[in-house]
């Protein structure tokens, strides 16, 4: 009794505070951003846009990741570690698939759009079912364990993902076909690949679709509802099952197309990929608020950038200990991420 | 005699105590068996086994942080490499090439003691600020933290040497030491003794000490007023505090006692290896002690100290000896297809079974959790919770 009076308005009663304190921080962090930029376009404006647009497009693609993770914690409340997995498993599939299709190098012709849509729709359905049964044998019997069980399965079906794909194809580096047209625009001086823009305009697509699905269709909001009180959720008549096994159909979807993208994008894919991509994109779903999908998306842009400015102008050594740092910073000042608006203590 | 008789009956229905019993007859026995069967070829037996100690080490810390506690610590492998590095830097010639342009030497014995102060000093400084958050959000900021550590000491190249890591550290030395048959040698004194690496043996007897004196102080902890106190925090929190119980505190501890332990278990390991490299300190070391504490039975020592060994025979004697089993297994089947190697197909069947071990080490998490969440040897508490599911925060909170 005492406790939740304790605990439930520790949010609420700081939350003027907080917000002062952020907005502040904020204010501070964007002179800061708009002093270094200035200071920048005055040296050398063409590499620090090509270092921004990389930036860009990377962070599309951990924003496609990202929003499978905020998803599943949204609604289930579990990180799913597979889920890094997940992404690279779409990359090792499509690769497979792409002879399948008589799609190879060389040519980057129209004439590859179609079979390479195909591809895509038959990879994004099959890593879906991948994480669908992960859901289905891992963690459905342990809804309702400690938090630390399916955790600990949730590491283990990683395991088993990047060992089914290091069984496959070993522990080599693979080569992913250069599809996308290699020319570059130049725009007052300012060179921008054509890649990138494709890359940014596949994830903007796919981003601003689920959005629309989430905040429109039926399924989205059962899931809304179903993440915001799951007992309340299934008295209304939600099945729960289904509706979680579809978050993570749909999640999956996304980190499919993501890692079709990042093949695409990187040309070089290996089986341990999904780890450290998959805590980036984590990372951004903290960043952004996690259980919040434009946060989701918009920590993915900001992790990306972070990660690209740090790589041109410091030190890419440095750049997990720079992600990570963010990563404990975010939850130790504002656990509730960038635009999280949801109470952290359900 | 009546009184050992008791003892023994009072006992023998005690999974806790078989347990105890049969590693200590085990780890008694263990180096004079090994040799006696291998014909006096066993010390890579005995230096594999003093390994295995140190992960028994950081399973019994990790226990304390993740069963007593309840916290969940991803990134345990962070202080374990705080020790290492400690020891590494403290005891070898690398700090010459450092900006204090003086090597230190410190003592192993007096190294020990600081890896495990500054290991508990970094686990209550990450805790401080950490330990108010929830149990998921806490087991990633331990995450991040578990990665940025081994990557920080890589990047520091000139107090660490970077990717290379710190080689030929210092040895520990002790005024005497007693050899024997148990390391197929003479009944002798040494003075002046040094612990080579060779000497698997001597290792082998001082990561058994360390691991009693962990034991035993583990013990007492448990039955001390900090271990209720643990146990009432993790069970219910705010119960705790509303019976005065300072949680926050009470956690600080348990972070900073369970990272004392990994402290010392890596002056260890870098004293024993004579290297420390960053490369040896990832999540995966993390997760296998975290694996190693849950199969064994979380918040019970001795399962704990069994899960590590089990898991630790597993990871670093059946798996990497596999290949070569299942390479011989086909040649002696007659089988021989199964070893030719074609190119981009068939990569031989030593390869195939060394390629199998990501799958197996996840079917062995995803297994026990499904199967046995309360682990092989559990604390009777704990398994209750498991298998009714009272630790369910969100029921708990609503009402």
């Amino acid at each position: 009794m005492i406790g939740a009076l304790a605990r439930t308005p520790a949010t609420l009663r700081n939350f003027g505070n907080s917000q002062r304190a952020t907005l502040a921080g904020l204010l501070i962090v964007a002179v800061a951003v708009v002093l270094t930029i200035q200071h920048v376009l005055q040296h050398d404006p063409s590499y620090f846009f090509q270092i921004l647009t990389i930036g860009i497009a990377d962070g599309s693609i951990y924003a496609l990741i990202a929003l499978g993770y905020t998803m599943v914690y949204g609604i289930i409340e579990l990180i799913n570690f597979a889920h890094g997995d997940v992404f690279t498993l779409g990359a090792f599939i499509s690769l497979a698939l792409f002879p399948v299709f008589g799609i190879a190098e060389g040519g980057t012709g129209y004439g590859y759009v179609l079979p390479l849509l195909a591809v895509a729709v038959i990879t994004m359905g099959l890593v879906a079912v991948v994480n669908v049964a992960i859901e289905r044998v891992a963690y459905r019997p342990l809804r309702h364990a400690p938090r630390l069980a399916p955790l600990i399965t949730a590491i283990g079906m990683s395991s088993i993902l990047e060992g089914a794909m290091y069984l496959w194809k070993g522990p080599f580096n693979l080569h992913y076909p250069d599809l996308l047209p290699i020319t570059r625009l130049n725009i007052n001086g300012v060179s921008i690949g054509v890649k990138d823009l494709i890359v940014l305009t596949m994830a903007i697509v796919l981003v601003v679709a689920f959005t629309l699905f989430i905040n429109l269709s039926k399924l989205g909001k059962a899931m809304r509802a179903t993440a915001q009180d799951r007992d309340a959720a299934q008295l209304m008549g939600i099945d729960i099952n289904r509706t979680i096994a579809a978050t993570f159909f749909i999640g999956a979807v996304l980190a499919g197309a993501g890692g079709i993208i990042y093949g695409l994008y990187i040309n070089n894919v290996d089986f341990s990929l999904g780890f450290i991509t998959g805590l980036f994109a984590f990372t951004a779903a903290v960043f952004g608020g996690i259980g919040n999908i434009p946060g989701a998306a918009i920590g993915g842009l900001l992790i990306g950038v972070i990660a690209a400015f740090n790589n041109g102008y410091f030190d890419s050594a440095w750049t997990e200990i720079v992600i990570f740092g963010i990563l404990i910073a975010t939850l130790v000042f504002r656990p509730t991420g960038l635009l999280g608006m949801r109470v952290p203590e359900k | 005699m009546t009184r050992l008789r008791e003892f023994v009956r009072e006992n023998a229905r005690n999974p806790n105590a078989i347990a105890y019993a049969v590693m200590a007859v085990g780890a008694v026995s263990f180096p004079g068996i090994a040799q006696f069967a291998t014909g006096g070829n066993a010390d890579y037996l005995v230096s594999l086994a003093a390994d295995g100690g140190v992960f028994v080490l950081l399973a019994i810390g990790l226990n304390v942080v993740v069963g007593f506690a309840g916290l969940l610590d991803l990134g345990y492998a962070a202080f374990f490499a705080i020790g290492s590095y400690t020891y590494g830097m403290l005891a070898s010639e690398q700090l010459i090439s450092s900006p204090i342009h003086h090597a230190l030497h410190v003592p192993f014995w007096i190294a020990l003691v600081l890896g495990m102060f500054i290991a508990a000093g970094a686990g209550a400084l990450l805790g401080a600020p950490t330990l108010r958050l929830r149990g998921d959000y806490l087991a990633i900021v331990t995450l991040g933290f578990g990665e940025i550590v081994p990557r920080f000491f890589r990047n520091m190249k000139d107090w660490t040497s970077g990717v290379n890591g710190i080689s030929a550290l210092d040895v520990p030395t002790l005024p005497f030491w007693i050899t024997g048959p148990w390391a197929n040698t003479q009944l002798a004194i040494d003075q002046n003794f040094r612990f080579v690496s060779f000497n698997a043996t001597a290792w082998y007897v001082l990561i058994i000490i360390l691991v009693v004196a962990s034991v035993f102080g583990v013990n007492n902890l448990y039955r001390s007023r900090l271990g209720r106190a643990w146990m009432a925090v993790r069970e219910d929190e705010t119960a705790a505090a509303a019976m005065g119980v300072n949680t926050v505190n009470t956690k600080l501890l348990a972070f900073a006692i369970g990272a004392s332990f990994s402290g010392f278990a890596g002056a260890f390991y870098g004293a024993k290896l004579s290297l420390v490299s960053p490369d040896s300190f990832g999540f995966i070391v993390s997760i296998t002690i975290l694996s190693m504490v849950v199969l064994g039975g979380m918040g019970n020592i001795p399962g704990a100290m069994v899960g590590a060994l089990l898991l630790y025979w597993v990871l670093y004697k059946f798996l990497p000896d596999a290949p070569q089993q299942a390479a011989a297994l086909a040649d002696n089947l007659g089988l021989h297809g199964l070893n030719t190697v074609v190119p981009n197909g068939w990569p031989g069947i030593a390869e195939f079974v060394s390629r199998l071990k990501f799958i197996l080490f996840g079917l062995i998490l995803v297994s026990i959790m499904l199967l046995r969440p309360q682990g092989m040897l559990p604390s009777r508490l704990r398994s209750q919770e498991l298998k009714r599911g009272v630790h369910d925060e969100s029921a708990v909170v609503t009402t």
